[in-house]
């Protein structure tokens, strides 16, 4: 089988006026193959963000490739993307600018929905993936609170219908009692339409539950990548057993985390 | 022992009840621990703990303050004069966001002394060598250098370090921390509990902890109170709340995390029953 995501030996970097250029994704090497839930976790700077904006073509590569069915996805300018890589989409961190203010939910599904073409769902149908109402399709984003707008982002997303989903820290502003509610919403909704996702977060003990792999990444680097469950009972990388033990337990025992 | 006791408080903002008759001891060297979905009124009872409910509401009920000689008054019954006088010296607090609390334009060093030199009526010097002796107490680094810093020059933990040193400058008897590590790495977050644990007990603090995050709640809060809609549905030991919960929704609240303990991280659970 070969992967739906290549990404190769992929270098991002920055010029700072002044100053050594940043390299903020240095020689990451993943794949993600067809139906399947990749976990890419890291501490806020180590440019797991910044390679899930290069994946989508915002971020143009210094070096190595990424590639998508085979195709290299190249830099997103100001003609319209190539409709096959629009097969790539994107949940952001902050559903209150993700969605215009302006528009109705439905338009804004339908826009997305547009580029699915004949495979495009039903709005209805969409949004009760997601577990809302119909009526919703007539309202406007400030109606929502946060987490019923990340539901809406990504049931837009999933309109066009993605082959790849990439969620980044798609759950980081929400209350926990819904943040592992909405990553496995993410997770059921783009198998169940034979999506792979790249689910990006900071958040290992969320992670944990919805992905088949764990990558981690620090400093611009892949330090660890394994199975979830090898991951996280048995670490290889010294930073990926700091992170473990960071974690508060919920355990009642007050017993405090280790300090980096 | 000095602290607070909440008796029946209740808060009003137009026709809404946010707070409807809370009930809480939040005694001197113990974490008292907020806990609950937002909305559920955890960040309105701190707020009105220190006077700072939004404009409009309206409160009832007896926040009683215990300071020791001072008094033991009922916070809710303070002139707005003599709340001043309380709050940043006696009562302070905590923010989420400390890029947002602290002031861009205005070194560590004024931020760090400004409302000491008010409260405690210190000299500059007096009042610089302070500012020095907190940095030190919150293991900001280079002390000497980082009052003449501005916010921009420090990550966001060493940050809510110095929002914490802010706090406790006036030697406060109770501390507000709303959400304090909710915007910082796990491992930055580990550095702040930590200190905030260690703090409470140096200092004698009643702290009240506004978390969502019951990890963190299980990490350093010595008493666990669970709201919904404005009300305290369980109040308890942390053990109890988190191990043996008894209401329904604060069952549901736990199970709703993805809490099985990493093995990275200390004593497994077997060990720990």
């Amino acid at each position: 089988m070969t992967a739906r995501l290549e990404i190769d030996e992929a270098t991002v970097t920055y010029r700072q006026p002044g100053r050594r250029s940043l390299t903020a994704v240095d020689h990451v090497s993943l794949s993600l193959e067809a139906g399947e839930v990749l976990g890419l976790v890291g501490e806020s700077g180590c440019g797991k963000s910044t390679l899930a904006r290069a994946v989508c073509g915002l971020e143009p590569l210094a070096s190595g490739t990424i590639r998508f069915d085979g195709e290299p996805v190249g830099k997103l300018g100001l003609r319209p993307r190539e409709s096959r890589q629009r097969r790539i989409q994107m949940v952001f961190q902050n559903p209150y600018a993700s969605l215009n203010p302006r528009r109705r939910i439905g338009a804004q599904i339908e826009d997305a929905r547009a580029v699915a073409g004949r495979d495009a769902a039903p709005v209805e149908r969409l949004l009760e993936q997601v577990g809302l109402e119909p009526a919703v399709a007539r309202r406007y984003p400030y109606e929502f609170s946060g987490g019923q707008r990340q539901r809406i982002a990504i049931a837009r997303a999933m309109a066009a219908a993605p082959e790849v989903l990439i969620g980044d820290e798609p759950i980081a502003s929400l209350d926990a009692s819904l943040q592992a509610r909405i990553a496995s919403l993410m997770r059921d909704v783009a198998l169940e339409q034979g999506a792979s996702l790249l689910f990006i977060s900071h958040d290992l003990s969320v992670v944990r539950v919805i992905a088949d792999r764990i990558a981690v990444m620090q400093a611009g680097r892949i330090v660890e990548e394994g199975p979830t469950d090898r991951v996280w009972s048995d670490p290889r990388h010294p930073y990926t057993r700091r992170l473990l033990a960071a974690i508060p337990i919920a355990d009642g025992l007050g017993r405090l985390p280790a300090e980096a | 022992m000095s602290g607070l006791r909440i008796e029946d408080l209740r808060l009003t903002i137009g026709r809404s009840e946010v707070l409807k008759g809370i009930s809480l001891d939040a005694p001197g060297g113990v974490i008292t621990g907020l806990a609950g979905e937002s909305g559920s009124g955890k960040t309105m009872t701190g707020l009105a703990v220190i006077g700072l409910q939004p404009a409009g509401s309206r409160v009832s009920g007896t926040i009683a303050f215990d300071d020791g000689d001072a008094g033991v008054p009922n916070l809710l019954d303070l002139s707005p004069r003599a709340m001043n006088r309380l709050r940043g010296r006696r009562i302070a607090m905590v923010f989420q966001d400390p890029t947002a609390s602290l002031q861009p334009m205005l070194s560590i060093g004024t931020q760090l002394t400004d409302h000491v030199r008010h409260h405690l009526h210190l000299d500059k010097r007096a009042a610089a060598a302070r500012a020095i002796e907190l940095l030190e107490r919150v293991r900001v680094p280079d002390p000497e250098n980082a009052v003449r810093r501005y916010p921009h020059q420090f990550s966001g933990g060493q940050l809510q370090r110095i929002a914490i040193a802010i706090a406790i400058a006036c030697d406060p008897a109770v501390l507000i921390a709303d959400e304090p590590t909710t915007a910082l790495d796990v491992t930055v977050q580990a550095g702040i509990l930590r200190l905030l644990r260690e703090l409470t007990d140096d200092l004698g603090l009643a702290v009240l902890l506004v978390t969502h995050d019951l990890g963190v709640m299980s990490a350093v809060a010595d008493t666990v109170a669970v709201m919904r809609f404005g009300e305290v549905v369980e109040h308890g030991s942390r053990y109890q709340v988190i191990r043996e919960p008894r209401t329904e929704y604060a069952k549901e609240l736990i199970a709703a995390l993805p809490h099985t303990p990493a093995p990275g991280a200390g004593v497994d659970d077997e060990e720990a029953r």
